[in-house]
């Protein structure tokens, strides 16, 4: 198999190149049209009007209403802080109620923020995943209790892309009156994410996921729920989050969401082929793992474990080939746990600690998979020859 | 934190060349069997250390003569770069030795075989972890060929195994030089320089013993025997006044008011108790007292009977004395 021009990039999960269109479009207000849009004269106007027009794209991109509020932060880690501190200013200090459920396998910015939250007195339940990697929304139901505040659940998973009942999380947790937050981050531009629908309170995400810049996300918070602010200043997003809009990133942030919107069927059925083919040959190796149903996973994902070759291992010699994947293996990582989320499922742990997570986008071509296969095969081969445990 | 940790490192930039050589192309790797010993005559061990699930695993074959000299070794991993590299050079630095020089061999060797200059290591911090299992098995072959058990090659226990820095040594070096800080300790014996997981629990993994309890531990100690000290040198009467403890101080004081002004004061129907015994910035030991009954009125209260009680104490314990009453 001949060697596309380029590296391959299979990690998108972690972060994605920024959309050709989102880039022709910021270039545009870094340098010609920079005025702050609160100005008033011309310079301000046209940039105001650029940003009026990002937001109509981030409100299509999740369907919510113009009453709700869509904030600009400066990233998902930031959005999701805010709604779990906010509500902790809001409710949960005052006392008479003091619980929060989120699960065992959310992003650190939700996990880390929550025991912050436990030091200062507030209840927390992480509930378990199963087997499959996925969460019944009865484990939520179970859970929640009359001192309950807020659900926090993701919506689909980073590491195996196993999507999470989020509807009937929604419909729940409007029935028994708890407000419910969801970290979209893996779910915008591979899923169709439908704010009314599901009966969304609060939702994170973040532009670089989806192929905008870096450094800049989202907080959609629904009409009426309140929100003590992060960052006091001045009355920008009407007080909720203050600081001089960062133009071009904005601009970029809404063009990125407008095509992703457009691309969700190319996902689900493109992209989604390509994955399938990879799985597919990857699966038909001996000993090899994927992680959760396919049908119940987001297009682009795949954790897959390899026994017999260490997950750092394995990237290395893939990335000698030009392919970037991702492990959630200790040692490429600052503790030496095993992957938490293949923990969390019960997997085997040896097999957590060959995990490879293969992430794709919408940019992934024909060839670059075909290459990507012959490569994993020739490396699985060398490794597992090296393996003193295969 | 500091300028060159915030940002972290880019992990495998910070591999040597020679680490990154060693994981594509291992010049050890493989299998004796144990016909081929059979027929070389010679002793083959094959020794096993760590597992799969603990995401890392090395198996070391040996193949030992009658003089106990490895001619022959080969390795097989599972492990990360780091973990194939330190093995294939550990089995490189076995070949030649006798077993009972190989077990020597620690993992800061391997390291700085592994480095492309002696001043830049191999690897950075948090992956020496990854260089730990070549060294213990090692220990593990060495235990097979010799019959003992591989803990009889340790001398004591291994605080930072990154670093191999033991407990005694490092009980050692905080009462020797007085540390007070696991900077310090780092500065003194590189334990804690390297992955950090022994400095506190909550690091890369976990360790049965940490430096901050170690540091609190040998500094209460160090704290009790100079507390020991004291009383010992009180009791024996070798104890100037200055080096007394707040508590001798106060016995001390109380017993010459006992029997040198408490007397006096109650022929005239009055007495004295202490209030409070403060060590004064000046260096002066302040010692605030009360008047009782008939002395709690009387006139010379501030004056002579003051000048009295202080000069009886100064004389009996130290010029540094000073009394105030409140």
């Amino acid at each position: 198999m001949e060697k596309p021009k380029n590296r391959v990039y299979l990690d998108n999960n972690a972060t994605t190149m920024l959309d050709p269109k989102a880039k022709e479009l910021m270039d545009i207000y870094f340098c010609e049209k920079y005025g702050n849009p609160n100005s008033l004269h011309s310079f301000g106007t046209e940039t105001h009007s650029a940003i009026r027009e990002a937001f109509n794209h981030l409100y299509d991109g999740i369907n919510a209403k113009d009453e709700d509020d869509i904030i600009i932060t400066s990233c998902a880690t930031e959005s999701n802080n805010w709604v779990l501190k906010g509500v902790y200013f809001d409710v949960l200090r005052h006392g008479k109620k003091n619980h929060i459920i989120t699960t065992e396998v959310e992003h650190p910015a939700i996990l880390s923020t929550c025991r912050f939250l436990e030091e200062l007195g507030v209840e927390v339940t992480y509930l378990p995943i199963g087997e499959s990697g996925g969460l019944d929304a009865k484990e939520v139901e179970k859970a929640i209790t009359d001192k309950t505040a807020l659900v926090s659940i993701m919506w689909a998973n980073n590491e195996t892309g196993i999507i999470f009942p989020i509807e009937e999380i929604g419909a729940i947790c409007k029935e028994k009156g708890v407000l419910f937050h969801t970290d979209a981050v893996q779910a915008i531009g591979k899923i169709p994410v439908d704010v009314q629908k599901c009966n969304i309170d609060f939702l994170s995400f973040s532009a670089h996921k989806f192929h905008g810049p870096k450094g800049i996300g989202g907080l959609f918070i629904k009409k009426g729920r309140e929100l003590t602010p992060l960052f006091h200043g001045g009355e920008h997003m009407g007080g909720r989050r203050s600081g001089t809009l960062n133009v071009p990133y904005i601009v970029a942030m809404g063009e990125a969401m407008r095509q992703a919107t457009l691309y969700l069927d190319f996902e689900k059925n493109n992209v989604r082929r390509l994955r399938d083919r990879l799985e597919d040959a990857l699966l038909s190796l001996p000993d090899t793992f994927v992680v959760g149903n396919r049908s119940n996973r987001v297009p682009n994902t795949i954790l897959v474990s390899i026994r017999g070759v260490e997950g750092e291992a394995m990237l290395w010699d893939l990335n000698k080939f030009g392919i970037a994947c991702s492990t959630g293996s200790a040692c490429a990582s600052e503790d030496l746990e095993a992957n938490p989320v293949m923990s969390a499922i019960g997997a085997d742990k040896e097999l957590a600690h060959t995990a490879v997570r293969i992430s794709l986008s919408r940019f992934t071509t024909e060839e670059e998979i075909n290459y990507t296969i012959d490569i994993f095969k020739k490396s699985i081969e060398r490794l597992r020859a090296i393996s003193s445990s295969y | 934190m500091a300028k060159n940790e915030l940002l972290g490192g880019a992990l495998w930039d910070a591999y040597s060349k020679k680490v990154s050589e060693r994981m594509d192309n291992p010049t050890h790797l493989g299998v004796i069997t144990q016909d081929e010993a059979d027929k070389r005559g010679l002793k083959l061990i094959v020794a096993d250390y760590g597992a799969e699930a603990c995401g890392d695993a090395v198996r070391l074959y040996w193949l030992v003569d009658s003089n106990d000299v490895i001619v022959d070794a080969k390795f097989k991993s599972f492990g990360c770069g780091t973990a194939i590299a330190s093995s294939d050079m550990m089995v490189e630095l076995c070949l030649g030795k006798k077993v009972q020089e190989a077990v020597k061999i620690t993992n800061i060797d391997v390291e700085k075989a592994l480095r492309d200059d002696p001043d830049t290591p191999a690897v950075p911090g948090q992956k020496m972890h990854c260089s730990v299992m070549a060294y213990d098995v090692i220990k593990k072959a060495a235990g097979l060929y010799l019959g003992k058990n591989p803990e009889d090659f340790e001398d004591e226990i291994i605080v930072c195994e990154c670093a191999r820095v033991s407990l005694g040594t490092l009980k050692e070096v905080i009462k020797l030089n007085d540390l007070k800080s696991v900077e310090e300790i780092t500065e003194y014996t590189k334990a804690g320089a390297f992955c950090k997981s022994c400095i506190k629990p909550g690091g890369h993994e976990e360790r049965e013993y940490y430096l901050v309890d170690i540091l609190r531990d040998v500094r209460a100690e160090m704290e009790e025997e100079s507390l020991k000290n004291k009383a010992d040198s009180s009791a024996s009467g070798n104890l100037s006044f200055n080096d007394m403890t707040m508590v001798q101080k106060i016995k001390a004081i109380e017993s010459v008011i006992d029997e040198k002004i408490r007397p006096m004061l109650m022929m005239d129907g009055g007495n004295m108790e202490i209030i409070e015994l403060k060590n004064a910035s000046d260096g002066y030991t302040d010692v605030y007292i009360r008047y009782l009954g008939a002395c709690s009125g009387c006139a010379s209260g501030s004056t002579g009977t003051l000048f009295a009680i202080e000069s009886v104490l100064q004389e009996a314990l130290d010029k540094s004395i000073r009394v105030f009453p409140v």
